[in-house]
């Protein structure tokens, strides 16, 4: 387990002691104890328009301890609880998998693991996180780090004073938790923050030195961006004011990452209230880029099915229902074809650095 | 030397200019007789001889088998001795069991002996024998079994076959050394003489032959453990090669019923076969060679078979030839004509095979299916089928303590075992040749998933599992002399297959009930092994300070109300029976419960009174002693349908299954079918 002192939050451990007063007060009263649990699904997540982005509704499932489908989560729930509570008091941060490998043990008497695999017990996280209404840095479980950021960005982490101007192509691993507590921006000067799906291309643009000339904070998630990518993008778009700009693959994974960073994501959509970048813009891979850039056909690929599905599901969700993305996406089910990052390197190894960005940015060719 | 001929005449062919042409008079002079003896001298290995391995099984065997066939056929309740003894070549030492070479073979029964004539054919001349010429179901059937054993030995040790047999307390025993003539195949007799004998009548056979033994598949071992399944009235002593003795003590302590010599049945019969008969019958007149010569046959329906074939019933049977002797054949296999009589053969029964299963194999599970008699090329047979399925219940019940915790990705190491099939014909265990018999086949082809047994295409089904096939007829269909697989008839094909299906479904039913008796139970368990883990947790969130073991009771209390409370305890057994409430053993026959009479664990004569009143039994963990005294009692018939009331949870009413089952012969539960299949 980490080392990071964090303060203590008596409200997050007296939320989870609930849970074993819930257990107590039903046995008392021979009821079956019974949790109610947000449901994290499309059918309890609505769009608010006016804000921008996602908001959980109200629909709960019941989990039953006495009902033979739902006893072995009640039972995990009950367990994983217990090991948050435990970090609470250690005053300890720790990580998925090791939530998981503290709470993994056979049950007595029996060949049956309390946990069989970490799939399991990410979930249950996710469940106390939206059923206590508690953040998963309250809970002191941090997410995965990987994430990377360079720019005219000045931090504080640890009391270390990190430049991100100075720390070479390879630039600051972003911490999973980024709350002020943890990190702080000392002082920022860039106009712009730019979002890279890929680290393939951010790696292009961090070694072109493209955010020196351009004055911005180039961020990756490597995919699909992990909490504390989302929220440093988030702090410095609110504290600092800066334009947010999403570069990703033109396929229809790319479409939802963007859609995450502006909207918030259904699993999560509770926090979209702190991570959520509802102004944030989406500059490419368009599908009408490559008649745009001139790219040739051969460097597309074609949809598979699965790629058809998603993109009809992306047409049907209420926060893509603006004309422009709804011929966006139309436009690629069309051609038939998505394009990666990468392929912009048929033209010119620095094609992405030299030509399109700034071409991009030059027109204001972006989508909101 | 036979090999070598066609190559070179082939090779003539290929090159005409090549070494002189053999004139047909040349040809004509090297003609000559072969004898019998001497073709098997070159072809020993259709006799089963062809390793030594092999070859020392394969005259246990025979003289076993012709042991056990004059025993049951004199009406003798058989004991049989075998014995092995390593035998040193020339004058080194005795080697250890494993290593030897050699082996002194001696089996002795307590038959009816054989007379004095007799003895040097018997051992000393192939193709002579008792059996060959009559329908009537015995082990041997060739009249070359255990010559041929003998002259193995001649051939591999130069030693002759040393015999012993006594007709009566009141003749004297005959000791003779025979030897074969190969070129003859007649008997030389070495040495006749009178002996004193401990023994009253019976026959001691010894032979000397080179041989190799070791334990495992297809080895002696295997097969006396084999006959000895098939075999419940059979006492059977073992004197293995490394000194120990092994008994199979008798667990029937009555015959088999003796099968009787019937006429050929019409059905099926070839038409050569047909055109033979008529020009030996001794019948005068069409009709009466129908009636007298074939069984099923009576007078009328023989007349109306001439009728119907547009023939005189009165005319001469020699006189019928060609076209009419053709339509009569065709006539024959269209008339409707009653199966053949039963009594030619003798089955094991299920109960016996039942009782076999249960003494040699450990297991859940046991059945046995006696399907009725069936007619193949005009000879009757009967398939019996059984299986042994599962682990045997202590060995169950060791993984239940505490097993290794699985690692992620890691799996309860499933049995990769395949079910393993013995085979017998004529009560005679067959080990060789598995995959060219018949019953082997039709194992394979059931579709044993239909029961909940895994199989992959094409293999046998998923162990642990041991399925008995067995086929009794007056003349069994092997596809060699070495008896070792039985030819695939059709007919035969088609009843094992049924045989086993009936088996297959009765595993089906006992896997289902067994699975959901054992869903009750875990559905209750889980609750349990939960409660632990929520109560310690929920402790550890309280700061330790909680009443535990009031929480465990109050969330106790819930579990059981919520899963039918003490009522669920009963169904499940928790009331005294295994530790999952299940019975360890269920048996079910097609006449409902063959409980103890099968499961007599000690072979005592008596058997206990069956119980009809359901249709399982379960057998606890003790399996029952016997009461002594009691006689076995054959059981009323229940009817077929049996198996299809059986539906309670196996384990449900049970309390002290042991005295109900005493109780239960009182009650017929079903009626009795006036007919008994076995009498
Ligand atoms: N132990 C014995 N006691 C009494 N008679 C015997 C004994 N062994 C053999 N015979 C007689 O000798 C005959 C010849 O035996 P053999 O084993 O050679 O042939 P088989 O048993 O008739 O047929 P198969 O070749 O199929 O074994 C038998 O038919 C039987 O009548
Ligand atoms: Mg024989």
């Amino acid at each position: 387990m980490a080392k990071t002192k964090i303060t203590r939050n008596g409200a997050v451990e007296k939320k989870l002691i609930g849970l074993a007063d819930l257990v107590i007060t039903a046995a008392q009263k021979a009821k079956d104890p019974t949790m109610a649990i947000p449901i994290r699904a499309l059918s309890n997540v609505t769009f608010n328009e006016r804000k921008g982005l996602l908001e959980m509704g109200s629909k709960k499932q019941s989990r039953s301890f006495f009902n033979v489908g739902m006893a072995k989560k009640f039972m995990q729930t009950i367990l994983v609880a217990d090991a948050l509570s435990e970090l609470q008091r250690a005053e300890l941060t720790t990580s998925l998998r090791e939530i998981y490998y503290r709470t993994k043990h056979t049950i007595q008497d029996s060949h049956e693991n309390t946990f069989d695999t970490q799939d399991e017990s990410d979930p249950i996280i996710e469940d106390l996180e939206v059923s206590l209404t508690a953040l998963r840095e309250e809970l002191h479980v941090r997410a995965e780090n990987g994430g990377s950021v360079v720019g005219p960005l000045v931090l504080g982490d640890d009391g270390d004073r990190v430049d991100c101007a100075k720390l070479g192509k390879g630039g600051y691993s972003v911490p999973s938790i980024v709350e002020p507590e943890y990190v702080e921006i000392r002082r920022c000067t860039a106009d712009f923050v730019l979002l890279v799906e890929k680290g393939t291309q951010w790696n292009r643009l961090s070694e072109d030195k493209f955010w020196r000339r351009y004055n911005c904070v180039l961020l990756t998630g490597n995919g699909q961006p992990p909490r504390g990518v989302r929220r440093l993008a988030r702090r410095l778009h609110e504290e600092y004011k800066l334009p947010v700009y999403v570069l990703v693959d033109n396929d229809p994974w790319g479409y939802y990452i963007y859609s995450v960073v502006k909207q918030g994501s259904i699993n999560l959509a509770f926090e979209s209230q702190r991570m959520a970048i509802p102004k944030a813009k989406f500059i490419g891979l368009s599908s009408a880029d490559p008649e745009r850039y001139e790219l040739p056909r051969n460097v597309g690929i074609k949809l598979n099915e699965k790629d058809i599905a998603r993109a009809k599901e992306l047409l049907n969700y209420q926060w893509f229902q603006k004309p422009a993305w709804q011929a966006e996406i139309k436009r690629m089910l069309a051609s038939g074809l998505k394009y990666e990052l990468d392929a912009l390197a048929n033209k010119d190894f620095q094609y992405l650095t030299k030509k399109y960005l700034p071409r991009k940015l030059k027109e204001k060719d972006w989508l909101d | 030397m036979a090999k070598h001929k066609p190559a070179v005449a082939a090779s003539k062919k290929a090159d005409s200019r090549a070494a002189p042409a053999v004139t047909a008079v040349e040809m004509g002079a090297r003609q000559r007789d072969i004898s019998i003896s001497e073709f098997f001298t070159k072809n020993r290995h259709l006799l089963g001889f062809d390793n030594p391995r092999k070859a020392l099984l394969t005259c246990v065997k025979e003289a076993v088998d012709n042991a056990l066939d004059a025993c049951e056929e004199a009406g003798i309740l058989p004991d049989v001795t075998v014995q092995l003894e390593v035998v040193a070549v020339g004058s080194s030492a005795l080697p250890p069991a494993s290593q030897a070479t050699r082996f002194r073979i001696t089996v002795t029964d307590n038959g009816p002996g054989i007379v004095r004539q007799q003895i040097p054919k018997i051992f000393a001349k192939l193709l002579y024998g008792s059996k060959f010429h009559r329908l009537r179901m015995s082990r041997g059937q060739q009249g070359i079994g255990i010559s041929a054993a003998g002259m193995y030995g001649q051939l591999t040790t130069g030693k002759p076959v040393k015999i012993i047999s006594r007709t009566g307390p009141k003749t004297p025993a005959h000791y003779f050394e025979v030897q074969i003539d190969t070129k003859k195949n007649e008997p030389l007799i070495h040495e006749n003489k009178q002996i004193k004998w401990d023994q009253s009548c019976g026959t001691q056979v010894a032979i000397e032959v080179e041989g190799r033994y070791q334990k495992g598949r297809a080895s002696v071992d295997e097969y006396l453990d084999q006959t000895s399944i098939a075999n419940p009235h059979v006492r059977l002593i073992y004197r293995t090669p490394e000194g120990e003795t092994k008994e199979y003590p008798r667990a029937y302590h009555e015959l088999p019923p003796s099968p009787k010599e019937i006429k050929p049945h019409p059905y099926g019969i070839e038409f050569g076969m047909l055109l033979k008969m008529l020009q030996e019958t001794k019948g005068e007149t069409l009709s009466s060679f129908l009636s007298s010569d074939f069984c099923r046959v009576p007078p009328a329906l023989a007349d109306e078979i001439c009728k119907t074939a547009k023939v005189s019933p009165r005319a001469r049977p020699r006189d019928i030839r060609g076209a009419i002797a053709e339509t009569l054949y065709h006539t024959i296999q269209a008339t409707k004509i009653m199966a053949p009589p039963t009594n030619c053969l003798s089955p094991i029964g299920e109960k016996a095979i039942l009782s076999g299963l249960y003494r040699q194999i450990k297991g859940e599970f046991y059945t046995a299916v006696s399907r009725p008699p069936s007619v193949y090329r005009g000879n009757p047979f009967i398939i019996e089928a059984g299986l042994a399925f599962g682990k045997a219940p202590d060995s169950t019940a060791k993984p239940e303590k505490p097993a290794q915790p699985l690692a992620e990705g890691e799996q309860e190491e499933g049995d990769s075992e395949l079910a393993r099939v013995i085979r017998y014909a004529n009560r005679v265990p067959l080990l060789y040749q598995q995959s060219a018999c018949a019953s082997f086949k039709a194992v394979l082809a059931t579709t044993w998933r239909n029961y909940g047994i895994s199989q992959s295409r094409g293999a046998l089904p998923a162990g642990p599992m041991v399925i008995f096939v067995h086929i009794a007829s007056v003349w069994v269909p092997f596809t060699s002399e070495s008896k070792e697989a039985i030819a695939e008839y059709d007919e035969i094909h088609k009843d094992i297959t049924l045989a086993l299906r009936e088996c297959g479904r009765r595993l089906g039913l006992f896997l289902r009930r067994r699975e959901r008796a054992a869903g009750e139970f875990r559905r209750r368990n889980i609750f349990e092994l939960y409660i632990e883990e929520v109560v310690e947790a929920c402790n550890r969130l309280k700061g330790g300070k909680l009443p535990t073991e009031r929480l465990k009771a109050q969330l106790q209390k819930i579990a059981s109300s919520r899963t039918g409370g003490s009522k669920t305890d009963k169904t499940l057994g928790k009331t005294g029976a295994g530790p999952e409430g299940l019975p360890h053993s269920i048996i079910v026959t097609a006449e409902g419960v063959d409980g103890a009479a099968s499961l007599l664990p000690d072979g005592s004569p008596s058997g206990q009174p069956l119980a009809d009143v359901s249709d399982e039994i379960q057998v606890k963990e003790k399996r029952p002693t016997s009461k002594p005294g009691r006689k076995q009692t054959t059981k009323a018939m229940t009817g077929k349908k049996g198996l299809g009331k059986a539906v309670p949870v196996p384990s449900l009413p049970k309390k002290g299954a042991s005295s109900q089952r005493h109780t239960g012969a009182v009650h017929t539960g079903r009626k009795a079918h006036p007919t008994g299949k076995k009498k």
